[in-house]
């Protein structure tokens, strides 16, 4: 009888604690992702089209380059440019971010928590005024170029072009991909490695076919927590790329300000789609490395 | 730490706090230039306190994010509690999944996505704009949930099962169990869930600028429409002020967790000592 009991409290309890938020997660979670369904196949009357779908693969506008006039695909090109500076933003603070996390990681422990502070704290910084401090930087007149002066060296143009939009990707992301690194280099069994040096593997060795591979959990967080950002940014190319690299997040808050909620629910149906796809090839790559 | 590993800590930190130290260097400046420092002056400081619509907008932020923090720690914490008694293995899944959707998710996606339901829900009932501040919050509350319920979760699977069990033999009836017992044990977590829930929500910028209305401003929000013209000193000095006050949070937590460390040794040393004397008493004993 008492089991009875409290399997009835039991249900109980699960019914007044889980009641609340399963109701929020349906009607602020999974309602809300089917609107940009229904949004990207209906127009503005709400029946369905996929014009919003195909305008998004065949819009078309004509830039000038060097005097030339040129035909391009209006979205591809934003798309497939947001794809490529997302793809070498994530490299580079991958590349620069796994020696600092190692560093940390070695480091004692009054140094590694002076250092897990420092790297916390641009984190903490809004990323608007992070990417504007580099606006004040790069500009023309600006911080960098009349200390190039004082050195004697001609300015350089930087603001504008993809490199200051990249420069701004790699500073708001780069804690992100050193934080989840280093909290898999710090929890890592030290033992691992001295018996791999017991075997008589070199460094290079050891850091190839032991520490590499075990902080790969690490690895593949870092990645995502850089990538999908730096793909659906928006705001640090209008800052940086003086609005010339309009990138895929770019788009959709045009698209929003210009109060044509269609076609941005379709361009983010589209970003959402592809994500689904990178996030599980990534998922696939990791599980295999891992099984070898 | 070897010379280029040093070498190397350096540049990383003067990537990371150039940008910040430029920032804090000419917020104190006389002119309004953002390349030459002609003087020291707190002009852009009386500037600041001067401007009305970033102090609301600093009111506002606090606001937001007190409620948001409030409402998603209740609700993340009673769900965290019905997912862990959960037995039935789909429903935990389920739920899983879906917590982890707005962690997953760009947040560009989260704000577009309810910005649409929004509108449809308003357009529905005829209005001509449903974003507001009820939109926000609740924009605000749903991203903050996740962040909650992984931390909860986590601490009452540590948790002894069999205390809240002792309390109710013990005549505790269940709520009195849960009240006394169980959140004692499992407050760390919704403290640390609490924490994160307020700084996520005074962080965000792209949901708000989707989900807000009605001229509500947030202070990321307010950051962005500065930098949308030509920006003065005062934007900067507001950055200053955001870091001094993120300085001396992260300094603060950390020197605490110091301290916690050092009671611990402190325990840990009591601890060994009383252990020693008890030995010394019973061997003493055995002697006699």
């Amino acid at each position: 009888m008492k089991n009875t009991k409290t399997g009835a409290r039991k249900n109980l309890t699960e019914f007044f604690t889980l009641t609340p938020y399963s109701i929020w997660a349906v009607l602020f979670i999974l309602v809300p992702l089917v609107f940009i369904a229904y949004y990207a196949f209906t127009d503005n009357s709400y029946s369905f089209t996929l014009d919003n779908i195909s305008r998004f693969f065949n819009a078309t506008s004509t830039v000038t380059e060097n005097g030339v006039e040129r035909e391009i695909h209006t979205y591809l090109v934003i798309f497939f440019r947001s794809l490529k500076l997302a793809a070498i933003s994530t490299v580079i603070c991958l590349v620069c971010g796994y020696p600092m996390a190692l560093i940390m990681a070695r480091s004692s422990g009054k140094t590694q928590s002076i250092l897990l502070t420092s790297i916390m704290i641009p984190m903490w910084m809004n990323f608007l005024i992070r990417t504007y401090a580099w606006m004040t930087i790069l500009q023309d007149t600006g911080i960098l170029n009349s200390f190039l002066a004082k050195l004697g060296i001609s300015p350089v143009h930087i603001i504008g072009t993809e490199s200051a939009v990249l420069i701004g990707m790699v500073y708001d992301y780069f804690p992100y991909m050193i934080m989840p690194i280093y909290s898999v280099l710090a929890k890592m069994d030290t033992r691992l490695i001295e018996a791999a040096q017991d075997l008589g593997c070199n460094n290079a060795k050891v850091f190839s076919s032991v520490i590499f591979p075990l902080s790969l959990p690490g690895v593949m967080s870092g990645i995502t927590m850089v990538l999908i950002p730096s793909i659906s940014t928006f705001y640090i190319s209008q800052k940086l790329g003086n609005g010339k690299f309009y990138l895929i997040g770019d788009a959709i808050e045009g698209q929003y300000v210009a109060n044509n909620l269609h076609f941005a629910a379709a361009i983010a149906f589209i970003l959402m789609v592809i994500l689904l796809v990178v996030m599980a090839v990534l998922q696939r790559f990791a599980n295999s490395k891992a099984v070898a | 730490m070897k010379h280029a590993s040093k070498i190397y800590t350096a540049l990383v930190m003067l990537f990371l706090f150039a940008p910040i130290a430029i920032l804090v260097v000419f917020s104190f400046n006389e002119a309004k230039s953002l390349s030459v420092f002609s003087g020291f002056s707190f002009h852009w400081y009386r500037e600041l306190l001067r401007d009305n619509e970033t102090l609301i907008s600093v009111r506002n932020t606090l606001l937001l994010a007190v409620s948001a923090a409030l409402i998603s720690t209740v609700m993340g914490t009673a769900a965290a509690v019905g997912m862990n008694s959960l037995r039935r293995k789909y429903l935990r899944a389920a739920l899983d999944s879906v917590t982890n959707i707005p962690m997953i998710n760009p947040d560009i996606i989260t704000g577009i996505s309810l910005m649409l339901m929004f509108v449809y829900v308003g357009r529905m009932f005829g209005m001509a704009t449903s974003l507001n501040f009820g939109t926000l919050l609740i924009a605000h509350a749903t991203f903050c949930l996740p962040y909650v319920i992984l931390q909860v979760l986590p601490k009452l699977q540590q948790m002894d099962k069999a205390l809240p069990e002792a309390a109710m033999d013990l005549g505790c009836t269940p709520l009195q169990a849960f009240l006394q017992v169980e959140v004692p044990e499992i407050m760390p977590g919704i403290i640390t869930g609490m924490i994160m829930a307020f700084t996520m929500s005074l962080d965000d910028f792209v949901i708000s600028y989707f989900t807000t209305g009605n001229g509500f401003q947030t202070l990321p929000i307010r950051i962005y429409n500065m930098t949308k013209k030509t920006v003065t000193p005062k934007m900067y000095a507001l950055a200053t002020i955001i870091f001094f006050v993120i300085l001396t949070m992260l300094l603060v937590t950390n020197l605490r967790g110091d301290e916690d460390s050092r009671e611990l040794k402190r325990r840990r040393r009591a601890a060994r000592a009383a252990a020693k004397t008890e030995k010394k008493l019973k061997k003493e004993g055995n002697e006699k």
